[in-house]
């Protein structure tokens, strides 16, 4: 039986824990293991947070928005500024007002993400609908345009991101430590796959979605304005950035407003190894870019930088539409 | 005389810098199957996205059931009654059998009398409900998206070549299940399989470069072998 036996259909999702049983196999050190798997683990959700929006709006709208990753950056700096605010709550010891700190600036994040994106599909993207040429030079433009503006706010002087007082430590099991933030951001990261699966495969919502990355035609031409969902998708794409960018900004805890063009390499890698349009792919995608990443740095450090073209090109060979792709008619 | 539930009014589309129809005029009585036939390119699918709003007119109009529908979208089309079998069939792949049919259901509820008619006219629906519908044979999406368009009470039906590629002995039931749903509502078939649009057809018009160049009662025209050879510049024999 092949590889490609092995992993067909249904068992593509198995992909990531093969990754990782090779790794343990070629690390021999199961607590380096464990730490790097979790490390791998924290940095695949956080990039399957900025991806899956794009991967939507990617396959529905047929979008190539370039400017995804200032919501990731705009998302970033404003939960830095919120925790900075509530430093009393930040760093009290009541865990409560930790947790209190922490969802408002994950929530002013994500709001903020939510409007913008809102005001970015009506004012920049609706007039470039179905012209790529045009999405491409207007959304790298307010790319740019992003950054400069995060200059002008937050000025470019690198800002520090205080972590909240109860995602500070690490637990440590023998010799083995985890991060605590980490493990957070494997709970978030799996908190949002999971509303958004049971919203794209129990809501009527969510039907129309799919079909829509299908075939917008056909989803038109049965009497539903695709339109409004195209908007709907944009702000919780929009929405998922900045949140997953407000996580990202904890986890490196200290930023520049180059953030978002740094993520924005391995956002589009998501999106294209996982399959456009695909929110299982945009996880799977995102899972292996993590693992790969922290298992290369630590096995093959040189080889680091290249981890996320190798992932893409090896994926690409092997499944051209990516891991999950949709069933375009 | 029967009402005419579609009109179609020196209506010209264009598709890019193409002019594809030119000053069609049509007119399409309530209740039964109408044909429209042509040669490849000669315009009949243009016509019926015309109708549908997929692409629009840039002059002409378009009346449905007594109202302007030119410039409507295709969803509000939808909305008053009008359901699409595009050429591709339109099957949402990823979709099961029963997740494409809920999309075209009124707020996504089955009416169990149509449902079950539906399973009588296509066993396959019932027999594939569960299975993603890019699993199913040709004719079986093809069952699947005529019974999209039927699974609502619809005032006009819009199909486009829905024999081909498919094997005889389904093109027989096709026909069968095609009378069964003609009682109820008006079908605009385009068809190239003569025998499938000659079993069916009540009328015929026929496209040719953008234009309709002929209209009348299609038992007249099945008869009239000069005609169709005329018109069609084909041997209809073959279709046969």
């Amino acid at each position: 039986m092949t590889l490609n036996n092995l992993l067909s259909g249904n068992n593509i999702r198995f992909l990531p824990v093969a990754i990782a049983f090779v790794a343990l196999i070629m690390i021999g050190n199961p607590s380096i293991w464990v730490t790097l798997t979790v490390a791998g683990l924290a940095m695949g959700m956080m990039i399957f947070l900025m991806a899956s929006g794009l991967s939507l709006i990617f396959g529905l709208m047929d979008v190539m928005n370039f400017s995804h990753s200032a919501f990731v950056a705009f998302g970033a700096f404003i939960a830095a500024s919120v925790l900075g605010r509530l430093s009393g709550w930040n760093e009290s010891d009541s865990v409560l007002l930790n947790m209190l700190a922490l969802f408002s600036a994950l929530g002013a994040a994500m709001v903020f993400g939510m409007i913008a994106g809102w005001f970015f599909e009506k004012v920049i993207i609706k007039p470039v609908y179905q012209d790529h040429l045009r999405q491409i030079l207007i959304t790298v433009g307010a790319l740019i345009v992003s950054e400069q503006l995060i200059l002008v706010i937050w000025g470019g002087v690198p800002i520090n991101v205080a972590r909240p007082q109860f995602l500070q430590s690490s637990f440590i099991i023998g010799d083995i430590s985890i991060e605590i933030y980490r493990v957070f951001a494997v709970f978030l990261g799996t908190a949002a796959f999971i509303v958004l699966h049971l919203t794209l495969n129990r809501t009527r919502i969510g039907l129309l979605v799919r079909a829509g990355v299908e075939n917008r035609e056909m989803v038109e031409a049965l009497g539903f304005k695709v339109e409004r969902l195209f908007i709907g998708v944009f702000v919780v794409g929009s929405g998922l950035a900045a949140l997953g960018g407000a996580m990202w900004a904890g986890y490196e805890t200290l930023i520049t407003p180059e953030i978002g063009a740094h993520m924005m390499i391995s956002i589009f890698v998501v999106v294209i190894i996982g399959g456009l349009g695909s929110i299982e792919g945009s996880l799977l995608g995102a899972l292996i870019l993590g693992l790969v990443g922290n298992y290369m740095a630590f096995l093959f450090p040189k080889m680091a930088l290249a981890t996320n073209m190798l992932v893409m090109i090896v994926i690409l060979m092997w499944r051209p539409y990516g891991l999950r792709p949709m069933v375009k008619s | 005389m029967r009402q005419d539930i579609l009109t179609l009014d020196n209506v010209c589309a264009d598709i890019a810098q193409y002019h594809i129809l030119h000053d069609i005029n049509l007119n399409i009585p309530k209740g039964g199957v109408h044909v429209l036939l042509g040669r490849n390119g000669a315009g009949k699918t243009t016509t019926l996205r015309t109708i549908m709003g997929v692409l629009h007119a840039h002059s002409g109009s378009i009346k449905f059931d007594g109202q302007d529908i030119t410039k409507y979208h295709s969803s509000d089309i939808a909305q008053m009654g009008v359901a699409y079998v595009p050429e591709n069939m339109g099957i949402f792949g990823g979709l099961t059998v029963e997740e494409n049919l809920r999309l075209a259901a009124n707020k996504g509820k089955f009416d169990p009398v149509r449902l079950k008619r539906i399973y009588t006219l296509f066993p396959a629906i019932e027999k594939f409900w569960d299975k993603a519908a890019w699993s199913l044979s040709g004719g079986q999406k093809q069952m699947l998206a005529i019974a999209r368009a039927i699974i609502e009470p619809r005032k006009l039906i819009l199909i486009d070549e829905p024999t081909k590629g498919l094997a005889p002995s389904i093109i027989d039931n096709m026909i069968e299940a095609f009378h069964e749903f003609a009682k109820e509502t008006t079908i605009l078939l385009v068809e190239q399989n003569f025998h499938f649009a000659s079993s069916l057809g009540e009328t015929v018009n026929v496209v040719e470069d953008g234009k309709i160049i002929h209209s009348g009662d299609m038992k007249e025209f099945a008869q009239d072998k000069d005609l169709q050879t005329r018109l069609l510049s084909l041997s209809l024999d073959q279709h046969q």
